[in-house]
């Protein structure tokens, strides 16, 4: 039932994984580039927490260092499709690929556990805070904290000749910016902060595996269709906010799913259909309308016109 | 302002259908000349133009503009010294940012750009008088995305923002060509008052013979990437369209002539 260790999981889930949805908002919808890297960079962000973690470094320095990992993860594939001209999908695969060897270097084996081990969970519940809202507490105020910098970022100059690089590139480089230099900024930001959830997860969740980055993408692109959906966000920080709120969404309906007696192991599919479902129903709805408005012009209703007429 | 030097383009060089777009072209224009390029379709006339934004490099020659040869620099830094609007009005502005974040983006043209707030109360004032001043109601809209705009307004809007930062040289291509007859009017006659009142030196590309006339101080005709006819002044003054078309019927004629000449 409801009860708050219940609804507390689903939010803390949602928090934390709107990280790597705001990763992906800023690739996908702000530069309009497809980057697949993140299916990568999340466990990444994950293997560099763990293995730090397990070394005896701090549960939070190794949070910096996951971000940093991220956003030369980012750095990798913008420079891939600005330097060697590879299209803006493969150079995503091949980070992703390479990533996934990187990440088993990094970890040893396939899987760290971080039972027993400090994390920053450990470290809060030291300061007195109660335990039971250390992790909401926590990410509430770190994705806070990321919203209102993002929202700021993406007002400011720089922050304008990014959103124009997706937007209009020709335009803005005949305006004297460097769009290749915009789209490496964008994806490295992205994929910083998909590390960053990653390694948030990897100490939230007590491990890090290799296989716990697959379906990143479409986990993040689901988060940030249902925020648009639901919100129809008409402004940047709307948008923001509205991606925020799809990963509530979207973990509520994956915690829903499991209630309703899926798998864990069908989660991805069950995500996959709900995407499909959000990207094709304005479409869908838009052949009805059509269908209904060839059905009424069958029977020549339409402003009197017959069926052929022109 | 404008020196071009033996300016050679082709596209599909290495395939067994190569395509020269610019054959040798030589201009040059004085600072706060208006210059109106005509010809036919594939003359050359946008390519020409995408040549000097730097959009391509080209085969051979010389581009300076402002004193500064700029022929070997990427677009993105030839955008300090060139302002450009396009045939199409969904072009020159980026349709999901506001009216202002555009102007403000275009305000900074060819400047670094930090993390300052991209617009503040200065510049909003600044870019409320500036549209007031086009008259199409737009100083009321400033947070408005610009998608919401006709094509006329963001084609006066696209104007604004290629001659907001006072750039050395500015290329219309047939920048009215795609909106009705009275607002393409409305957009020229706003062309000519921006180029007059800042004194700006520009390269129009125009399909309309008529308008390449009476508009700025001088008029080139392009023909198969090549520049075949150069009037300003007195006898550009006393044209009319109808000589206009017989000159460039007579030049073609006599390059075909050279054509047969050669083949026989």
């Amino acid at each position: 039932m409801l009860t708050f260790p219940v609804v507390a999981g689903v939010l803390e889930q949602g928090l934390v994984y709107s990280l790597m949805a705001l990763g992906v908002f800023i690739t996908f919808r702000i530069l309009a580039f497809p980057d697949l890297s993140v299916d990568a960079t999340f466990p990444l962000g994950a293997a560099v927490c763990a293995k730090m973690i397990t070394s005896g470094y701090d549960p939070f320095l190794a949070l910096i260092v996951s971000l940093a990992a991220g956003l030369i993860g980012g750095l990798l594939t913008g420079l891939l499709n600005t330097k060697l001209k590879i299209s803006s999908l493969l150079a995503g695969i091949l980070t992703m690929t390479a990533l996934y060897s990187v990440n088993l270097r990094i970890m040893g084996r396939a899987n760290i556990p971080l039972l027993r081990q400090p994390t920053f969970i450990t470290i809060l519940e030291e300061t007195g805070l109660p335990q039971q809202y250390v992790p909401l507490l926590f990410f509430f105020s770190l994705v806070l904290i990321v919203k209102l910098v993002l929202d700021w970022f993406l007002h400011t100059e720089i922050g304008f000749a990014l959103r124009a690089t997706g937007d209009n590139p020709q335009m803005i480089r005949s305006l004297g910016v460097n769009t290749d230099a915009m789209k490496v900024l964008g994806l490295a930001l992205a994929n910083g902060l998909v590390a960053l959830s990653g390694g948030l997860v990897a100490q939230y969740q007590g491990f890090a595996d290799v296989g716990m980055g697959i379906g990143t993408i479409v986990a993040g692109l689901a988060s940030v269709i249902i925020g648009e959906v639901l919100l129809h966000p008409q402004s940047v920080v709307m948008q923001v906010l509205s991606v925020i709120v799809g990963s509530m969404i979207y973990r509520l309906a994956i915690f829903l799913a499991l209630r309703l007696g899926f798998a864990p192991t069908d989660l991805k599919l069950v995500t996959a259909v709900l995407v499909i479902i959000a990207l094709a129903a304005p479409n869908l709805s838009r052949s009805r309308r059509q269908s209904k408005l060839l059905a009424r012009l069958g029977k020549g209703v339409v402003n009197g016109v017959k069926p052929g007429g022109n | 302002m404008l020196s071009l030097a033996g300016i050679s383009k082709t596209f599909n060089l290495d395939t067994p259908s190569p395509n020269p777009a610019l054959r040798g072209i030589d201009l040059h224009l004085e600072p706060g000349e208006f210059v109106t390029i005509i010809g036919s379709n594939g003359a050359g006339k946008s390519t020409l133009l995408n040549a000097i934004a730097g959009v391509f490099p080209i085969d051979s020659g010389r581009i300076v503009v402002d004193g500064q040869d700029i022929t070997n620099w990427p677009e993105h830094k030839r955008a300090s010294l060139i302002g450009r609007v396009f045939q199409d009005p969904m072009m020159g502005t980026a349709a999901s940012m506001s009216i202002e974040e555009n102007l403000a983006m275009a305000a900074k043209r060819g400047e670094r750009r930090g993390f300052a707030r991209g617009v503040n109360v200065n510049s909003r004032a600044r870019f409320r008088e500036m549209l007031a001043d086009l008259g199409l109601g737009l100083e009321n809209r400033l947070s408005d995305k610009v998608k919401l705009l006709s094509g006329g307004q963001r084609q006066s809007l696209t104007l604004l923002m290629a001659t907001i930062s006072r750039p050395k040289l500015l290329l219309l291509d047939e920048h009215t060509a795609a909106l009705d007859p009275k607002t393409a009017q409305q957009v020229a006659e706003l062309t000519n008052q921006i180029v007059k009142s800042a004194g700006l030196t520009v390269l129009m590309v125009t399909h309309n013979m008529e308008h390449a006339l009476n508009t700025g101080t001088r008029t080139v005709m392009m023909h198969e990437g090549q520049i075949i006819f150069d009037v300003s002044g007195d006898k550009r003054a006393k044209m009319t369209v109808a000589d206009l078309l017989n000159e460039f019927s007579r030049l073609r004629g006599e390059s075909l002539a050279d054509d047969r000449l050669l083949l026989g």
